[in-house]
């Protein structure tokens, strides 16, 4: 049992009982950064703060928002839109903020891959993130059915199909995920419940699990430094501010993250307002009509780069259908990214500018992914599915070539 | 000493015993919830009168929330022992029409003679069968039964099972 004393303040009476104090100084005044990083560090905080975002719009249009087949569309674009006082604000910022969200993913993650920011003590970061990107992928699809439109109903319809290339069980597997024979009440009402508590709260546990693997490791540096945190902290301690290679997390890191956050914020406030059709389907404020399929059916552009590896592979080979061929490369393509830490055999941490081979594979990557994103909207035929099939290749080449890339790199070999 | 560590084990297994079989029943309570309705599973039957149909004529109705095409074949279009329905001596092609890539909603194009699924750009040809693109089968046929000149959806019949059987 603590000594209890009479509190001489809140704060005090605070900290007899919970220990604030030693709490803010763990997590906040004594959380070191190092200072030699740009702007491209502060996209945690700003996912942070979209993630805040879009649970406040959440909530808001869970208040007039129903998940029935009969309801569902007009309560969307008849209530939230027309009634609701703001009602569209909500709508806006969580649409918005969702595509905003893999903007800032896909920033994030290739900030970590430029800089080496997965290896060496630091792949439980990158694989707790790759999760996340998961759980959010899920997030998003879930959320994007829930005003049962024409893109809605089919977006479910093409997904919770791929389901049924798994051997075997895959026919009876698509009806149970579903709910009945084709997409219908019942699976608006499952991925409702999904999207608006079981993901979130697996996504929250997650964001604490990515925090927490940031903590023995620290975060990564623009050139890699091996910084010693115990000497670098006691020279900050002691005043010797200008010299120690870190900076605390509260106040002076997130300050600067504040800055840019501010600047990210005006810019996603334009969007919201003035340019939200992009992240608005206008073939989905047609009503879902299970039989008719639209004429031209895409994902979100966040997804249309693994949805390109998916119809990259349009011909059999051999006795392998070409349906099952994509669902492969799709699935490895989906895994891949995971194995990035594993892949890398060097154990050189250094910006990719530094690393002649790994930075060619790294801006052909780069390259490649916006080539499949392109062509992920465009109609499949003619040359355009020639485009994909090589891009897809060329996807599966990089990440199966990289252990041989990375594997004779040494420190001064790789500059 | 020996016994009492005994003891522990047993508490430890019989726990884990309780704590197994447990989460296996919660398991199997959870997956069933998410199993399809009685009601939807019991989904009923639809029956289609063919007698109207004109040669070349395509249709589209649904069943089980899936649309199904039926075309009655003219002379011109090429006939597939293995899948037409035989009703009244004419053939038909009888099909779920989902694509068998992706479940999209393939169209028929009479100029091309063809189905097209504008997803992933699967040609089907007059009877159902893949001819181009990512589907990996034939559209499928969904169970029958001939009632003089009338068909019986969901109802398996000889001739289903003839058809099936060819397949």
């Amino acid at each position: 049992m603590a000594q209890i004393k009479k509190a001489n303040g809140l704060v005090d009476w605070l900290d007899q009982r919970l220990a604030v104090r030693s709490l803010t100084r763990v997590l906040m005044t004594e959380y070191w950064i190092p200072k030699n990083i740009n702007f491209l560090w502060a996209m945690g905080v700003v996912l942070s703060v979209l993630f805040t975002l879009l649970v406040v719009s959440g909530i808001f249009l869970l208040m007039y928002y129903k998940p029935d087949v009969n309801y569902a569309f007009d309560s969307v674009n008849y209530t939230i839109m027309q009634e609701v006082a703001y009602g569209w604000l909500w709508r806006h910022m969580h649409g918005v903020a969702a595509s905003a969200v893999f903007l800032v993913i896909y920033i994030h993650m290739f900030t970590g891959i430029y800089y080496g920011s997965y290896k060496k003590g630091r792949e439980m970061i990158w694989i707790s993130g790759m999760l996340l990107f998961v759980l959010f992928s899920a997030e998003a699809f879930s959320g994007y059915m829930l005003p049962w439109g024409q893109m809605s109903y089919w977006a479910a319809q093409v997904i919770t199909n791929l389901f049924g290339g798994i051997p075997i069980i895959g026919d009876a597997l698509v009806v149970w995920i579903r709910g009945d024979f084709a997409v219908a009440d019942p699976t608006l009402t499952r991925f409702f419940m999904l999207h608006v508590l079981l993901l979130p709260l697996i996504i929250m546990l997650v964001i604490v699990i990515h925090f927490y693997s940031l903590r023995i490791p620290h975060v990564n540096n623009e050139t890699g430094e091996e910084i010693d945190y115990d000497i670098e902290a006691e020279k900050y301690k002691a005043g010797d501010k200008k010299e120690s290679k870190v900076i605390p997390f509260w106040p002076v890191f997130l300050s600067k993250d504040f800055f840019v956050v501010s600047i990210f914020m005006v810019f996603l406030f334009y969007l919201i307002c003035f340019h939200y059709s992009f992240a608005i389907d206008p073939i989905n404020f047609e009503p879902a009509n299970p039989l008719k399929t639209p004429d031209h059916i895409y994902p979100e552009w966040y997804f249309l780069w693994s949805y390109e590896v998916l119809r990259g592979f349009f011909f059999d080979v051999g006795p392998i259908a070409a349906a099952d061929i994509g669902l492969m490369a799709f699935g490895f393509a989906n895994v891949a990214f995971f194995l990035l830490p594993f892949l890398d055999r060097s154990d050189v941490v250094a910006p990719a500018k530094e690393r002649k081979k790994f930075n060619l594979w790294f801006w052909i990557l780069i390259a490649d992914m916006i080539v499949l994103t392109i062509y992920g909207k465009l109609p499949p035929t003619g040359a355009n599915a020639w485009v994909g099939f090589f891009a897809a290749m060329v996807f599966i080449g990089l990440f199966i070539s990289l252990p041989i890339i990375t594997k004779g790199e040494t420190k001064g070999g790789a500059r | 000493m020996a016994v009492e560590q005994n003891r522990r084990d047993f508490l430890g297994m019989a726990f884990g015993g309780v704590a197994a079989v447990g989460g296996v029943f919660a398991l199997g309570a959870m997956k069933q919830t998410w199993d399809p309705l009685p009601s939807v599973q019991a989904a009923g039957f639809t029956t289609v009168d063919l007698s109207p149909m004109k040669p070349g004529e395509f249709r589209t109705i649904e069943w089980r929330k899936k649309p199904i095409f039926i075309l009655k074949k003219d002379s011109n279009m090429e006939k597939n022992g293995n899948r037409d329905v035989v009703v009244d001596g004419s053939e038909y092609t009888v099909v779920i029409g989902l694509c068998t890539h992706l479940g999209c909603i393939p169209a028929w194009k009479p100029n091309e003679q063809k189905f097209h699924c504008a997803c992933h750009g699967g040609d089907f040809d007059v009877s159902g069968v893949n001819t181009f693109g990512p589907p990996p089968r034939p559209m499928d046929i969904p169970p029958f039964k001939i009632e003089g000149s009338k068909l019986v959806l969901g109802e398996e019949g000889p001739e289903y099972d003839k058809l099936v059987g060819n397949a």
